[in-house]
Formats: C-alpha cells, structure tokens, sequence
C-alpha cells in the first residue's frame, strides 16, 4: 500500500467556519475533509461547488477549487465544471431548500443525464439561512415562520425523487455518524456517476430534534438500519431485528421467533438493476428503521464520458481540425 | 410575334418567394441567392415565416415567405419592395401585396387559384388581382398539373411530386434572370444526395420551369443582373447571423486555445446556434442541450470556471431568466458570451419577428450595480466578427459579454468571404502563472485593467473560492464591509469603462466632414441605414452615419462624434432605447428619434422620407 499523503487537513481552508455552534453542517465538514483524505484526492483536481444555503457556504472551508454559486443552480454549474474537465473530482452541496425546491429542475436533470457528480444534499427539513421557513422536506402540518397555523402540504421524499429520476446511486447518513458518513462518502465518490447522499441533518436553531430518533448512537440502534453489501438486514439494541420481504412489501421480524434465522432475512444488494426493493428500503420510517448506508449503487454510463467520446468518434472521422479547414471542406465558390 | 427576346439590365432585383410553410420556399430562395452569389453578384436575403410549424393549408396565417436581393455591387439589405413575387397561393399573394410595385411581375400557380383556395384566403370573388388593385404583369402556370405530368412515370408518390412544385417556380425565376441551372443542379444534387431519385425529380421539375418560361413566355422581357466582378478574390459560403455567431464563437476558441462550451436551451430564433455548433464535433465544440435556460447559462459559467471558453445562446425571454446568473459571472469576474438574438415582445411577443428591444435588459437588466460590455452585429456576416470579439473582451478582461443579433440578422443570409484567422487579432486570457504563486489572491487585479487573474481548476498551487457574495478587495474573502462594498462597486465599473482603450473608435461613413444630418444607429440595422444614407447621398444631400457595435462601453469618441454635426438622429426598431442611452452620456444634445415597432426591417424609402424631414426641419 502506497504511503498515505493527504490528511484531512489538507482539504481544510484557512476560513473561519461560521455556522451555528451545533449545526449538523460541522460534522459532515470534518466527514468530508476525512473522506477526501481517504480517497486522496489531489486537492488542485477537486472542485466544490454550491448553491445558496446554509450549507452552501461549505466549500469557502475547503482547501480545493470551490463555487459559491446562486441558489438552486449549484448542479447546472457543477455539470458545466465535470463536462468541461472530466478529470476534476466534483462534489455538488446542497440543501432540502437549495437542491429540491429552487434547484429541483436541474437536481433531477443532473441525476438523469447521470453526470458524475457527488452531490450531497444536506436534509435539515428547514429553511435556515431565512431563519426559518417550511422546506419541501418539512412534514405536512409543520408549524413554521411562514405556516403558523401548520402546512398544509406533503414533503418530499429525497429517495422517491432520486429514483424517479433514474439515479443510480442512494446512499443515507446522519450528520453526527462520522464513521458511516464517511463511509458513504467515500462510496459516493467511487461510484461513477451522479450519486445522492442525503444527510440527516439537525437544525439546532429552526429545527431541532427534527432527527432525534437517529441522533445518537443507541437511537439509531433502535430506529435504524445500517445496510451493507451482501449482508442480511440486521439490526436492533442486540442485532435481535430483522427484515424480510412479505408480499409485495417488507415487514420487521425477531429473529429465533417464529422459526426465523437470519438465512430468511433479506440480503442487502445495491448493486441490482431495477430499484423496487432500494425504493422501499429508502422509504421506511414509523414501525420500520430508517435506512442508513449505501441504498443503491449500480453501474450506468456517465453523461460527460458519453459528450467526449461522441467528440472523438467524429474526430476520427471527420478531418477537418480548424475552422478554415471546416469552412473549406464545406459549400464554396471561389472569386477569381 | 415579337423576334428577339428583350433582356434589360438591372443593378438590382428583389425576389420574394411565398407559399404555405411547406411549399419550399426557403429552398428555392437560398438557391437563388446562392447561384447569383456564385456568379459574382451581391446577396442578401431574409425569410419572413410564421410561428406555426405547419399552420392550416392555404390559409393567411400559413404563409412563409423568402426574400432575395441581388446586386451586381454592394446590396446591404434584403430590399423593401420586390420586382418579382412567388405567390403560390391566393394567400400568399395576398399577404404579400404589399411588397408590390406597380412595375412587379407575379408568378403564380394557376391550380392553386381555384375557388376553394380563394376562399381560404378570404377572397370575396373570383378576381383576387382586382380585388387587391393590383394592375400588375402575371405570369401564370399550371404548375401542380405540369409537375404530376413531368413525373407520372417516375414511381414518385403524389405527395413526393407536389413538393417539387417549389423547383417550377425557381425554374421559371432562373429563366427570367437568365441564370444558368448549373449551380443549382449542383445544390439539388447535393441536398439529396441520400435520396438520387428525389434529387432527379427536383431537376427535372427545375428544368421544366425553365423551359416553361422559355417556351411560353417569350413575349416577357427578361432580365439580367451582372458581376461588377470587384469583389475581393477568394473562397465565399453563404452565412445566415447564426451560422456566423456560431463560426465567430469556434473561431475565437481556436485563436484562444480553448475548448468552446455552448450551454442553451432552445428558443427562436437562436436556436439554430445550438443546432450549428452541435455539428461541429471535429472541432472538439461541447454543447450542453439544458433543462432550462437557467441552466444553460449555469453550466456555461461552470464551464468558464473549468477553463473553456464558455457561451450560452438564447433570445428575449430567456435573456430574462439568465439574468441571474449572468451576474453571478459579473461578480465572480468568469469570462461568457451571452448571445441575444432579439425577437419581439415583451413576454413570449411574437418570436419570429424581430426587434432591437432588448438593449436596456442587456445594458441594465440585473440586480445591484452590475456593469457588463454589450456588443451588436450589424450584419449577417459581421455576426462572426462581433462573436470573436465579443468573445475575445470576454476572455481577456474577465467578464461576461452580451452579444445582441435580432432576427432579422440571425436569419438574413449574406455572401462571406471564408477569413483566415492569421488576420484576427490574438486572444490573450489572463492566465496565472508559476511566478506569482506566492502570495496570490483570487482577485488581484492588473492595475491598468483592473483585470483579475485565471485560475482554472487542475492548476496546482492556485485553489481558491469564488462566488456570489461580495468579496474583499485585497484578500478575495467574503466581505461585508461598506467601504470595500463602495470600491468593488466602483472597480467593477470602471473594469468595464475602461475596455473602451481596446475597442476601435466609432467610424462615421458619408459626409463625414460637412453631413448636415448625422444617422445614429447600432446592430442589425445597418444595411438599412447604410442604403438610406446612399439614396440621399445621390440626391445630393449631405449626411452620414455612425453605426454603433460597441454599446458598452462606448467608443472614445462618441462624444466627439455626435457634437460635430448640426442634427442627429437615432434610428431603433424600439421606442427610443439607445437614444436614451445617449441622453445620459453625452447630456444636452438634442436627438432628433425614429423609432419603428413592427416586426419587420426598416424600410429604406420610410427612412429616407423621415431623415429628409429633419434635415427640411428649420
């Protein structure tokens, strides 16, 4: 193994971090800054570019190339940035605001045309940066700045969205699970496309408590579900819980009840084409576990790969390598 | 019997092709054109088509039309009124009336003249020329019955043979300008080069037309429009605005050293920029076909930010929606061309037709203080060089560029002579440089230009933020302050006024030294201007025009120029924009306006008459 040359501090800028003490926003920083050292990407060939938000800001606090750009366009640039130098690392930051509401169009565009982009999109269901709005990903009924008697609308699914738009890769974390963000992380970036990561994040101003349930270690025991390749669906306090399919749905058992063993559980694949079981297992919540880690993850081809090598399919063919030799090779007539 | 054939002698002639949408008349005009161009005349051309794709057949709302002027010297419009009218259909005649002169001569397809067609056309009686005052000579031919005939045993379907009808009617113009079919073949043959037996059909429909003309009319005097053959020697294409706005942008990548990068949306009429440069692979053109024109202006900033020379093309109501982002370069100092190609509105107006509209939202159009170079084609062809050096101001000063065409000029065609590029200037971007490593800021500036330096992703030793947010003047980082505020404001402005020590000085043509009467013009309207300036010229009057392509910043001597005549006038196709441009920067002047909202070109003798009266005015 080659010697290790980047630590996360490379990837930290000289800025002074100006989030609200507690953000979730600190943690996935300090994820991806360990993420980027573990991928060891040369920070001069790492982009980060945003939108406007909260976490937006993130990549002033990144020793890389960053884009603070407007509010919702963040992927429209980003897909400008990877088609115009494929060889560029691109991470996409976004929020429920930034990415699903203004930025929606291009968020779901992006993820069609499957630009390898990594695009984090930082889930706090809130608006913040406007002290306190109801975001496309608020619950229906939530009682807000600008819904005081509660809304009167539903929320977003991220996953719903994503799978919609034919994304080929899902993967879930909580903003203070450094390990498992990481990890996702990671697994976004070697995924050769546009991946989604949406982050569980809290609010600690506008929102808090919107992800208690999974906010420490032992409530994601109890209410979450870390899924890994391969590996039967497990979780629990004592690994006593398990999921399997029932019907055309999924349902929680207790293992060693009932005659169940953990070979009648069901096994983790994210590499599966058709997405019907990523799509229930990203949308659990009440009586199930939420789903953390990577959910889907299957190999489609990339849209900037696809523009340069249509580029030199016709350089091949065609000769012409400057405008002159293109304008003469076409309809002239000369004036002697 | 009359036993020669009479052949007069034109300098000039204006050919106007009608018909439904889909009778071809944009083909038959564009070979015409091009087989005069190849022999040595003067083109310009300009079709005039509806919004629909297809509007229902026969009908007034249907009609597209094709206008050609050729010239056997300069011709620098497609012409006001036509010495020669295709007209299809009743409809398409009757639209087309009034582009008539007493002197004119009709071409007409007698089949389509029956009762049911007049109808459609809204035509009262029988006699559609009485019913329209139109005293003028016709020539008329069965041509749908003539074209079924001539290919009855070419194994054609009726509705392949029908769509030949449009190579008749060309047939029948070759004969009356006695122009050989040659070139024309040579045109057929190579637009259906996949389909043989399609492109025989349309050469031998040409030839029937031809021989038609011959055989039949011989009693019409023909005419015939020479080369003054002082036409600088060289290769010529044809270029329509857009065609030329997209070489412009390939040819300034290629002299820059860049890939160019084309982030659009389609919208008329800029959509066949996407189209053109999409073609051109070999070249290594990326273009992005967004999801909006929000995007296409996004990821043409992303591009700029990675390194390309970036565009992003569009008309009115997409300049709306990118208005946005295209600060968002101001601000971050990224170098894009923004095309405009101005149709009518406000709002979605009406799209095919053109105007010169846009130029407030393009100078002013943003939120906050937000300074930017506008430049404007004056012709088809000059689209190019305005492309290039829209391109070249955008790329060495760091900026975004808004390069304003119209329709008028996007879909006008002209003769170009194919440059060689040694003859442009060199395009410099601001590179960073090993050199200046230690210590550089994002936003250190050369202190003459005010310029920022380029650090394009992938260059070790240069990572650095940028973004939409206000930033300090010496460190490049976020800033709130208000007195670095006051200077960005001022450096971003004065980065732009001073682009005008780079640009040429405005040239006046005519009298420049004694014109009693100043034309001021800027962009599409040149051709017009210029004609207008020619007629009253040869009356004896003494006038000039200074013609504006740099609208931001001004030419130097803008305001020597227009203090130095006794009248000026500025002439718009919008209610006065570029004259209260004027008004702010050269205060206390007097401008005498014309203004014309319509959605069609000027009119040459319209501007002569109006120009006149001032210049009568005591």
């Amino acid at each position: 193994m080659s010697e290790l040359k980047y630590t996360p501090k490379d990837y930290k800028s000289d800025q002074y971090v100006r989030w609200c003490p507690g953000c979730g926003d600190h943690s996935l920083l300090n994820s991806l800054h360990k993420a980027m050292a573990e991928l060891q990407l040369l920070p001069h060939q790492t982009a980060v570019i945003s939108g406007i938000g909260c976490s937006s800001r993130l990549p002033y606090y990144m020793n890389t190339y960053g884009f603070h750009t407007i509010h919702g366009r963040g992927a429209a640039v980003a897909t400008g940035v990877k088609v115009a130098n494929p060889q560029l690392s691109v991470w996409q930051i976004s929020g429920d605001g930034d990415g699903l509401a203004i930025g929606g169009n291009h968020f779901i565009h992006a993820l069609r045309r499957n630009v390898d982009l990594n695009i984090i999109l930082l889930n706090n269901r809130i608006y913040g940066l406007t002290k306190g709005q109801y975001s496309p990903t608020s619950p229906r009924g939530i009682v807000t700045k600008s819904s005081p008697y509660g809304t009167v609308e539903d929320p977003f699914r991220p996953a719903e969205l994503v799978f919609g738009a034919r994304g080929h890769f899902f993967a879930r974390c909580v903003d203070v699970d450094g390990a498992a963000s990481v990890e996702v992380l990671t697994a976004a970036a070697r995924h050769q496309g546009a991946s989604v990561v949406e982050v569980l994040q809290n609010c600690v101003i506008f929102n808090d408590g919107s992800q208690s349930i999974v906010a420490t270690k032992a409530d994601r025991a109890k209410h979450a579900i870390y899924l890994r390749q391969g590996q039967p669906m497990i979780f629990g306090e004592s690994n006593e819980l398990g999921l399997m399919q029932e019907g055309f749905g999924l349902k929680v058992v207790k293992i060693g009840e009932n005659g169940i063993t953990e070979k009648d559980l069901l096994v983790h694949d994210a590499h599966t084409e058709d997405y019907t079981l990523h799509l229930k297992l990203a949308m659990m919540e009440g009586d199930f576990p939420i789903a953390l880690g990577v959910i889907r993850d299957v190999a489609a081809p990339t849209y900037e790969t696809g523009v340069h090598d249509q580029i030199a399919q016709v350089k091949a063919k065609k000769p012409a390598r400057t405008l002159e030799e293109l304008l003469m090779a076409g309809d002239k007539w000369e004036i002697k | 019997m009359i036993d020669e054939i009479t052949v007069k002698e034109k300098k000039r002639v204006v050919v106007r092709f009608s018909g439904d949408s889909g009778d071809g008349m944009q083909l038959a005009g564009t070979i015409f054109s091009n087989l005069s161009a190849v022999l040595g005349n003067d083109i310009a051309t300009f079709p005039d088509y509806p919004a629909e794709i297809r509007a229902p057949q026969g009908t007034i709302s249907g009609v597209s039309g094709y206008q050609v002027h050729i010239g056997s010297d300069k011709v620098f419009t497609s012409g006001d009124k036509c010495d020669v009218l295709v007209a299809m259909n009743p409809a398409a005649l009757k639209t087309n009336a009034k582009f008539l002169t007493p002197q004119s001569i009709i071409i007409i397809d007698t089949d389509t003249f029956t009762s049911k067609d007049l109808e459609k056309a809204l035509f009262t009686t029988n006699d559609p020329f009485s019913e329209l005052g139109l005293t003028n000579q016709v020539i008329d031919a069965p041509i749908t019955t003539m074209c079924k005939d001539s290919l009855k045993d070419s194994g054609l379907d009726n509705k392949t043979i029908v769509r030949c009808k449009n190579m008749f009617a060309l047939g029948m113009v070759c004969w009356l300008f006695n122009r050989p079919l040659d070139y024309a073949m040579h045109m057929l043959n190579d637009k259906f080069a996949k389909k043989p037996t399609i492109a025989e059909a349309n050469i031998k429909i040409l030839t029937d037309g031809y021989n038609y003309g011959h055989n039949t009319h011989l009693s019409v005097p023909t005419y015939r429009v020479e080369s003054k053959g002082n036409k600088e020697k060289g290769f010529y294409t044809d270029v329509n605005g857009n065609l030329a706005t997209a070489y412009g942008l390939v040819a300034a990548a290629e002299k820059a050293g860049l890939q160019l990068y084309l982030g659009s949306y389609p919208i008329t009429p800029a959509t066949d920029i996407l189209h053109y440069l999409s073609k051109f692979k070999e070249l290594g053109v990326i273009t992005v076909q967004c999801e909006d024109e929000i995007a296409g202006c996004c990821s043409a900033i992303g591009a700029a930010f990675a390194g390309c020379l970036a565009a992003t093309t569009t008309s009115g109501p997409g300049l709306c929606l990118k208005s946005e982002a295209i600060n968002l370069a101001v601000i971050s100092e990224l170098p894009l061309v923004v095309v405009d190609v101005q149709r009518s509105g406000p709002s979605t107006g009406m799209p095919t037709k053109s105007e010169q509209t846009d130029l407030l939202q393009a100078l002013y159009g943003r939120n906050g203080e937000s300074p930017l170079p506008v430049v404007a084609a004056m012709s088809p062809a000059d689209c190019f060089d305005a492309a290039y050096m829209a391109a070249k101001i955008a790329l060495e000063h760091m900026t975004p560029v808004i390069l304003l065409t119209d329709g008028y000029v996007a879909n006008g065609a002209s003769a170009w002579k194919i440059p060689s590029l040694d003859t442009y200037p060199p395009i410099q971007p601001p590179y960073v440089t090993p050199e200046i490593q230690a210590g550089w800021k994002p936003y250190q500036r050369d202190e003459e230009t005010l310029v920022r330096r380029w650090a394009i992703p992938g260059t070790e030793g240069f990572q650095h933020r940028i973004g939409g947010l206000e930033k300090d003047f010496a460190t490049g980082s976020i800033s709130t302050d208000s007195s670095n505020h006051q200077k960005m404001t001022e450096i971003r402005a004065n980065k732009i006024a001073r682009i005008a020590d780079s640009i040429p000085p405005l040239e006046v043509k005519g009298d420049k030294e004694d014109a009693e009467l100043l034309i001021v013009g800027w962009g599409g309207t040149y051709g017009h201007l210029y004609s207008a300036l020619e007629v009253m010229q040869q009356s004896g009057k003494k006038v000039a025009l200074a013609h504006f392509q740099y609208l931001n910043p001004l030419p130097k001597n803008t305001e020597e120029v227009l203090r130095k005549y006794p009248k000026v006038v500025v002439a718009e196709q919008n209610t006065g924009q570029f004259a209260s441009v004027l008004h702010d920067k050269v205060p206390e002047l007097h401008l005498y306006q014309f203004n014309r909202i319509k959605g069609q070109p000027f009119n040459v003798m319209r501007l002569v008459e109006s120009f006149t009266k001032i210049m009568e005015e005591k």
